[in-house]
């Protein structure tokens, strides 16, 4: 049994957004991973719950006509995973999502809870990050579209203001054809664990150089992130050993890793720059490109 | 025949079928929930405590504080009572206390309605500490100027040996002598089923406990002992047990249950730990440190093995004074043609309490002697398994330490059995000199076990077989089903000895202190060792019973009958029946003026205790710049004497397997150095492996006899948990040349080690 | 706060009014499903995995109230008329029951694994990343793995979960 004081089911996001906007103190539940897990351990910030759990209307996986992929908040884990057109698309989120926990908890958690709840070790962030996928949401002044870069505010913290609603992810065409991509998950267990420091990477090829690279890190600061100085370094760069060596030394100064119980500075900073010269260059090969 | 085939569990379509019913499966109406409330700092005095608030919630029935318990200490050590004054348990141990001694402890219990009453008013209790300055290891605990965590100081126990002869004229004989230091963290059983007791009282006397214990007649004694009452007016009973593995061989939350129930009346009070107090609040592996000194020869033999050892038991003693005797001790058996000496010290610290977990300390002890051998072997340029087959026990040693003979042994070809199963001597070859940052290891271990705790403890067993109205036969008996199967490795023995077959023999699983033949429980690997002559000679005797019965009703003698089958027939004539079992036992029920139910009641004290031995060996990948380690192939070879059921035994082997590859590479209680914090209290933090962090498992069983069992049988329940770790060690020392001397080798583990050593 | 909601349990039609603060665990606890076995309340350990609609689920962090209008199944359902199911002789016959207290999540876990691979080639590396919400701490999984790699041989005629 969960301490919960006040409870209420909206029928729509309409009467989410209206229910979170009249209770200054009322959080959502979603899937519930996080918030009754919070509740189990005696947390008093989520004893007022709006529940969207039931809301079929953000559960869709589609693509649009131009090709943009449109993935509903409340998509499960495990429904990503198993998407046609997410594997078709970008197979990238479904390699991180399956990362995500054990097979109950991707049954039931959502990419909506796993961005929304600003964890700093989202499986799902470090793909979304490197696609440059774009959020949804709606709030008491209707509808907005805000990029995933940048949504990140702090630990635990993001872009999102009481009676705001996230309603689906947005991949647009040009930020996912002709990308390979790439995400490793750097735990303790392989399953039911947390990233000690999460990779994704995402890379266009120019014949035999890079065109673009797109480098994200979970848990390498106090927030998910993009890499700039790593990615600038790989723009044009031919493929090769030295330009994975020249990516993963510079990478350190996009990085910010603290040390904690779970692991210390110095080694994440070293997976940092075992990962990003794996990550990379698995993003490259699925580009086509070969070392 | 029974034995040595492996029949269907008994319990295996109560578990299946979710029939199968737990302590928590029995609530019963109107049942109370307590909550203790628990101290948020390692080392302490309680200034203040104001229960006010608490009690005045709604739904509250009670809180009690430790002013209002008894002024009583005592030990729960799930050990059998000991005549010995010199030999009882440390009692060191109030039901709360004011003194608080890791973060965790129990100053106050609430019990309300129900469980959510409970915690909001656990929340409520309002307590107001004195700090102390905390000790969590052994180079503080036993600094001169650290305050005493009990009185009388924080060492609790020593043990001491030398045997074989003296050890300095051993190392004087030796070539070459090796030494290092190890260190072995904690860890926690993690049994799927946390901790959960309940009491209460049919009438103003007799006060009934219903726990998941290993152990319900020691349990009994002990509550007895906490509340000061007569052992007669406790009944324990143990219902299906979802795992314990040594951490319920301690009596934790029934002594309290009792005192709540009696306190309100007699209604049932159950106390039910989460998961996060289940981690903390306890008991856990002990955390060592030990420098250990081998010599050898030029050639091979080991002449002297020099062991000290510091143990950490923690907050309060449990089984901290008995258990690094009984791990050194083992030693003895596995290469007893050596010198060995050994000095350990077990102290308090504050961190949680350590206690029994599978296999006694021998995990810890063997981890270093283990790692130890492979350095010796190298020092003299001899590989570690031909090394290890020339000193390792034979069947007609003498262990140095019990001046006993071991009449069964199968080390050596448990040895050899791995060699072949592993390809030992051409992946040691292709191993050689590699490069990269992938890199393949091999690695062994072997160890040496009891079989129960005798001449430690008394070793009392009990069974009683019943013959039904149908020809059926009902076991009772006093040692416990805690999943490793027991139940049905005795009802193969009665099955065996008394000529029934096995699906007519029905086992109570239950153990009922009132009603159940007397045992001491599930530890020590002890059960199928010490109950089987208790159960042969029950069987023995209501087989005979049976025969004379027979004879009284057809004029036979019963020397000229058998019972083979669930058949009475013609002892030189087995195909031809005299009369079914069934007929048989309808006339010693209904017959009007005969006969009476046949019975057979034993209790036997075992004064034996067998030796088994067993080995790992492991080939393993190491991913240096990832800092982790893959295994690829992994077996365990026991020589448990006689196996009784094949699957069942593969079973234990395969759990411990799993259990000491999480000692090895994944599991630590990490504890905060100076506060005594404890951060990873749960199943996420705490890295207890996955089935995608676990390989394919291999056993293997090299069967002897052994004349002291009584079906040639010893020990297995524990064994497999000793050598996974030195093993894996080993085998990541053999792959990438860097020798880590402590355990777990977490990948934080081998990033300092190989940074250290240059490799990343 | 009580909320009416109507559900099938292991077949059966129930209407319950549930207090909105319980989970899934807690009201089938509540029923005498007790198979349903609480080991950490976080879904850690997936003792209390039930399928919901098919799919399974930790019903400890699962509100009991979003089980209005679904199909639940726990293991006391997946035997009928003193058959077990092919799940759980499996589970019997490779020896993959200890002490039982991760066995009826576990089993549920198989059951929808083996639905939804029976007709695929599977792994015993696809077997451990199916199960790995499932902790035991007896069998290693060596047995587990085992029992259901028994269910997969057995399943190319007929669905695996019933007989």
């Amino acid at each position: 049994m969960f301490a919960i004081e006040r409870y209420n089911k909206a029928q729509n996001v309409k009467e989410a957004v209206n229910l979170l906007a009249a209770d200054p103190d009322a959080k959502i539940i979603a899937g519930g991973t996080d918030v009754l897990i919070r509740l189990h351990g005696g947390s008093k910030e989520y004893r007022n719950l709006v529940d969207i759990n039931g809301l079929a209307e953000l559960k869709e996986i589609s693509e649009e006509a131009g090709g943009a992929v449109r993935i509903g908040s409340m998509a499960t884990f495990s429904e990503i995973m198993d998407s046609d057109i997410v594997n078709r698309c970008v197979p990238v989120i479904a390699e991180a999502v399956s990362t995500v926990g054990g097979p109950q908890l991707r049954n039931t958690a959502t990419m909506g809870g796993n961005i929304c709840n600003g964890a700093v070790s989202a499986d799902s962030a470090g793909a979304l990050l490197v696609l440059q996928a774009d959020l949804e949401i709606q709030g008491i002044g209707g509808e907005r579209e805000v990029p995933v870069v940048g949504f990140h505010q702090g630990p635990g913290r993001v872009s999102l203001k009481q009676g705001d609603v996230l309603t689906a992810f947005r991949i647009k065409p040009e930020n996912y054809k002709g990308f390979g991509a790439s995400y490793y998950k750097y735990a303790m267990r392989d399953a039911m664990d947390i990233a000690t420091i999460g990779c994704a990477a995402a890379a266009r090829l120019d014949g035999d150089k890079i065109d673009e690279l797109r480098l994200a890190f979970t848990v390498a600061a106090p927030k998910p992130i993009r890499c700039e100085h790593a990615e600038k370094t790989a723009a044009g760069k031919p493929l090769s050993e030295k330009t994975l060596e020249a990516i993963s030394d510079i990478v350190q100064k996009d990085v910010k890793p603290r040390s904690s119980w779970r692991a210390a500075q110095e080694f994440r900073l070293h997976l940092i720059r075992t990962l990003t010269q794996r990550v990379v260059r698995q993003a490259i090969e699925r580009a086509g490109g070969k070392f | 025949m029974a034995v040595g085939k492996s029949p269907r569990r008994k319990d295996a379509v109560a578990k299946v079928t979710g029939r199968a019913r737990y302590t928590d499966d029995l609530s019963m109406p109107g049942m109370l929930y307590a909550k203790y409330v628990r101290s948020p700092i390692a080392h302490g005095r309680v200034l203040h405590i104001d229960t006010q608030k608490a009690q005045s919630l709604y739904g509250v029935e009670a809180v009690f504080t430790f002013e209002d318990v008894p002024d009583k200490r005592f030990a729960t050590a799930g050990h059998p009572y000991s005549l010995d004054s010199k030999h009882t348990d440390i009692a060191d141990r109030r039901l709360l206390t004011g003194h608080v001694r890791y973060q965790g402890d129990e100053v106050a219990i609430v019990v309300a309605r129900d469980r959510l009453t409970a915690e909001a008013a656990v929340e409520l209790v309002q307590v107001k500490y004195e700090e102390y300055p905390v000790a969590v290891n052994a180079q503080t605990a036993l600094k001169a100027d650290t305050p005493p965590i009990h009185e009388g100081g924080n060492v609790i126990g020593s043990h001491r040996f030398e045997v074989g002869g003296m050890l300095e004229k051993a190392f004087e004989e030796a070539d070459e002598i090796v030494e290092s230091h190890y260190q072995t963290g904690v860890v926690q059983h993690c049994h799927i089923e946390n901790h959960s007791t309940y009491a209460y009282m049919d009438d103003m006397e007799h006060i009934v406990v219903v726990s998941s214990t290993q152990i319900p007649h020691i349990c009994r004694r002990i509550v007895g002992e906490a509340l000061d009452i007569p052992w007669g007016r406790v009944r324990v009973v143990k219902p299906y047990i979802g795992g314990g593995f040594g951490n319920k061989q301690d009596v934790i939350l029934e002594p309290m249950a009792a005192f709540l129930c009696m306190k309100l009346g007699g209604v049932p009070v159950k106390i039910e730990l989460p998961r996060e107090e289940c981690f903390i609040s306890t008991r856990t592996r002990h955390s060592t440190r030990s420098n250990i000194r081998a010599g050898t020869t030029k050639d091979g033999v080991l002449k002297g093995l020099d062991i000290e050892i510091f143990s950490n038991t923690g907050a309060y003693a449990s089984h901290g004074h008995a258990i690094m005797g009984a791990a050194g001790s083992k030693s003895c058996n596995l290469y007893p043609r050596s010198v060995i000496k050994l000095k350990a010290t077990t102290h308090y610290a504050n961190i949680p309490t350590a206690g029994a977990m599978r296999a006694y300390g021998s995990p810890q002890v063997i981890f270093g002697i283990e790692c130890l051998m492979e350095e010796a072997a190298r020092a003299i340029n001899m590989d570690s398994l031909d090394f290890r087959i020339k000193n390792v026990a034979r069947q007609g040693d003498i262990n140095p330490l019990k001046e006993k003979e071991i009449l069964s042994c199968g080390m050596v070809e448990c040895l050899e059995n791995g060699r072949e199963l592993i390809g030992w001597d051409a992946k040691k070859k292709a191993y050689k000199n590699q490069t990269g940052h992938l890199r393949r290891g091999l690695g062994v271990a072997c160890f040496s076990y009891g079989s129960g705790t005798y001449p430690a403890c008394v070793e009392i067993a009990g069974a009683r077989l019943i013959l039904n109205q149908d020809g059926s036969v009902h076991l009772q008996i006093g040692a416990t089903e805690i999943g490793q199967g027991s139940d049905t490795a005795f009802c193969q023995m009665a099955a065996e000895t008394l000529g029934v077959s096995f699906d007519n023999i029905h086992v109570v699983s239950t153990q009922d202190t009132d009603v159940s033949p007397f045992d001491t429980g599930a530890y020590a690997s002890r059960q199928t060792y010490v109950v089987a002559p208790a159960v042969k000679q029950a069987a023995q005797e209501l087989k005979a019973k049976i025969l004379a019965y027979t004879a009284l009703m057809t004029g036979q003698v019963p020397e000229s009958l058998d019972l083979i089958a669930g058949n009475v027939v013609f002892a030189n004539r087995p195909d031809k029946v005299v009369l079914p079992l069934d007929k048989v036992a309808m006339d010693t029920y209904y017959h009007k003026e005969r006969g009476g139910q046949l019975t057979a009641d034993v209790s036997y004290k075992t004064r034996t205790n067998s030796p088994s031995f067993g080995c790992t060996f492991v080939d393993l990948e190491v991913d240096i710049p990832l800092c982790k380690v893959f295994i690829k192939e992994i077996f365990n070879v026991h020589d448990s004497g006689v196996i009784i059921h094949p699957q069942m035994a593969a079973g234990q082997v395969h759990g411990g397997l799993a259990m000491g590859i999480g000692m090895a590479l994944y599991e630590e209680l990490l504890i905060d150095e100076n506060s005594g914090y404890i951060y990873n209290n749960n199943l996420l933090d705490y890295k207890m492996p996955t089935c995608m962090d676990i390989p394919d498992l291999g056993c293997a069983f090299v069967e002897t006899r052994e004349p002291t069992g009584g079906y040639g049988n010893k020990s297995l329940g524990e064994p497999p948990n000793i050598t996974p770790a030195p093993a894996i060690r080993n085998a990541v020392w053999d792959a990438t040349g860097v020798k880590i001397d402590e355990i777990p080798m977490t990948p934080k583990t081998l990033y300092r080690h190989f940074a250290k050593a240059g490799l990343i | 706060m009580q909320k009416e909601i109507t559900c099938t349990i292991n077949e059966k039609q129930y209407v319950l009014s549930v207090d909105v603060r319980k989970s899934l665990l807690d009201i089938l606890r509540d029923l005498g499903i007790t198979s349903v076995k609480e080991g950490c309340g976080v879904g850690e350990c997936g003792a209390c995995t039930v399928l919901i609609d098919e799919i399974p689920a930790d019903s400890c962090i699962t509100l009991a109230v979003w089980a209005d209008g679904k199909t639940i199944r726990t293991v006391e359902g997946e035997s009928a008329n003193g058959q077990l199911s092919k799940v759980q002789q499996a589970y019997i016959d490779a020896g993959a029951v200890q002490c039982g207290f991760c066995t009826p999540g576990m089993i549920m876990t198989t059951t929808a694994f083996v639905e939804k691979h029976k007709d695929c080639k599977v792994s015993r590396e696809d077997i451990r990343k199916g199960h790995a919400g499932n902790l035991c701490r007896c069998t290693g999984y060596e047995t587990i793995i085992s029992a259901v790699e028994m269910c997969l041989k057995d399943s190319d005629n007929n669905d695996s979960g019933k007989n």
